[in-house]
């Protein structure tokens, strides 16, 4: 049976996503974020980032302490771009 | 873009610590808090704390005398509603403030963000009315009922303590569920619970919620000594909210971002920056306290920050001559709070850690 459960809240990815990823040939977490998305919401993987490690752990039988973690970047919450901009132009300006 | 000596992140037990140790020195300091209010998690605390300085007052209560401390220090500047959001190699802090970016040039950092709580995948995990403990809990602080009827999964301290909170502000606990065959929590604390009629099941785990449109209801599992589910063993629970509490992360993205050394450790739950024994990571500078450095208690917490605080005030030339009797004070008090067998578990931690940085962790 399908397993709809949610694992990234964020961006609706399910359990059963997350294995297609997995047996598609995706053995890292940042593979199965930029196959999947899960991870790259609002929430940058907080929420997801261990139930998936938990997932590669037991597939791979390995210990969840040797998953490999994602790579992280700033911002590490959403900002609008708006923000940025201003920023940016503010920048700009002191640099003429 | 705004210069600082002492930049903190974070205005939780550990961050006030430090701020206030570091500006006791001499230095200039900036709390950066993405919460309107200081104090983190302390502030949601009504329980009543063990250790030794604090033993007997409620979170809340400690909370209050540490926002007291930070007022008397005019050297030490409070940005709330200010969240971080960058570390970069040039050694500039990124900030959301006041509807703003702003940049910060910083001589040292102290990064004390805590942890975040961790999730479940089960059935109807998205349903309204799944809350984490710790967010049940904050409602409650704020004056709002969560909930008519919940059950708590996980009876950890976290899952004990919230659970007799949510019965004291009127919420019924229909359950307490726990995967392990044992109670994890103080016993204290539990048998609080069971005085109040409310059952505690070990051995057990939350199988699906359902409901339509919300938590209606929830059906547990008994497990066996594999983990295993036993047959026939469902049970049906009742209830409008599913609490979680089970465990937390520590939230150290920015430790990633400033480029420190990191290395995921059970026993300090998760992935943590390797400290030192002034509670430096490996990029000169830039420390950790608290949670984020490992998960333990905000008495463990503000002798953290307080450790981190003495030392990069040191560092930039403040009290030089009485740094290292200050710095052995915090971890001579430290080693005490971690002598108990219910700190096994963090002492395993400190020396993996000790062992993955090749020199001693305090
Ligand atoms: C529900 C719950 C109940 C607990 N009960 C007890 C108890 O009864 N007794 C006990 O000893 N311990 C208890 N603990 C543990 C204790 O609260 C923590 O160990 C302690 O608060 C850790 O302190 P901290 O300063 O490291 O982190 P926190 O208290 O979590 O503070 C971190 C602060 O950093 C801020 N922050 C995070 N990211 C950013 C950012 N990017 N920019 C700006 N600010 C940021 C957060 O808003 C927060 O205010 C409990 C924990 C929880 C979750």
């Amino acid at each position: 049976m399908a397993d709809q459960t949610i694992v990234c809240r964020c961006e609706d990815v399910t359990r059963e996503d997350i294995l297609a990823a997995i047996n598609a040939g995706c053995r890292t977490l940042d593979e199965i974020k930029r196959v999947t998305r899960a991870g790259m919401g609002p929430c940058q993987g907080r929420t997801c980032r261990n139930l998936i490690a938990q997932e590669l752990a037991k597939i791979y039988g390995i210990s969840v302490e040797d998953v490999l973690m994602p790579t992280f970047r700033a911002p590490v919450e959403p900002v609008k771009v708006g923000v940025l901009a201003q920023a940016y132009q503010e920048e700009e300006g002191e640099n003429k | 873009m705004k210069d600082i000596e002492v930049l903190i992140i974070g205005g939780g037990p550990a961050g006030l610590c430090a701020a206030s140790a570091a500006a006791s020195m001499g230095a200039k300091v900036l709390i950066c808090e993405r919460n309107q209010d200081l104090g983190g998690q302390l502030m949601i605390q009504t329980g009543k704390f063990f250790g030794n300085k604090h033993a007997g007052m409620r979170g809340f209560q400690i909370g209050a005398e540490l926002l007291q401390e930070i007022a008397a220090y005019p050297q030490i500047e409070v940005w709330t509603g200010a969240t971080v959001l960058g570390i970069y190699e040039d050694g500039v802090v990124t900030c959301l403030y006041q509807g703003e970016h702003q940049k910060i040039k910083p001589a040292k950092i102290i990064i004390a963000t805590g942890a975040s709580e961790n999730f479940l995948s089960f059935p109807g995990n998205d349903l309204p009315g799944v809350y984490a403990a710790g967010a049940a809990e904050t409602l409650v602080h704020a004056g709002v009922k969560p909930a008519e009827r919940v059950l708590m999964v996980g009876a950890g301290n976290i899952g004990l303590t919230v659970s007799y909170q949510l019965k004291q502000s009127g919420v019924d606990v229909a359950a307490v569920i726990e995967v392990m065959p044992q109670i994890g929590g103080y016993l204290v604390h539990a048998s609080k619970l069971q005085r109040c009629g409310i059952p505690i099941k070990t051995s057990m785990t939350i199988a699906e919620a359902y409901g339509n449109g919300k938590v209606e209801g929830a059906k547990i599992v008994k497990l066996d000594e594999n983990r295993q589910v036993i047959p026939g063993s469902e049970e049906d629970i009742v209830c409008d909210a599913i609490c979680l509490s089970v465990g937390l992360s520590p939230l150290a993205e920015l430790c990633w971002l400033a480029g420190c050394k990191m290395a995921c450790i059970r026993e300090l739950g998760g992935c943590v920056p390797l400290v030192d024994q002034t509670m430096e990571t490996t990029v000169s500078g830039v420390y950790a306290a608290g949670d984020v450095s490992g998960l333990e208690e905000a008495t463990t917490a503000m002798l953290e920050g307080r450790l981190a605080g003495i030392s990069a005030a040191a560092a930039l030339g403040y009290k030089v001559d009485q740094a290292a009797e200050m710095q052995e004070a915090c971890r001579r008090e430290l080693k005490t709070l971690r002598s108990g067998p219910m700190s096994e578990k963090i002492r395993h931690g400190l020396e993996k850690m000790a062992a993955k940085r090749g020199a001693v962790v305090c």
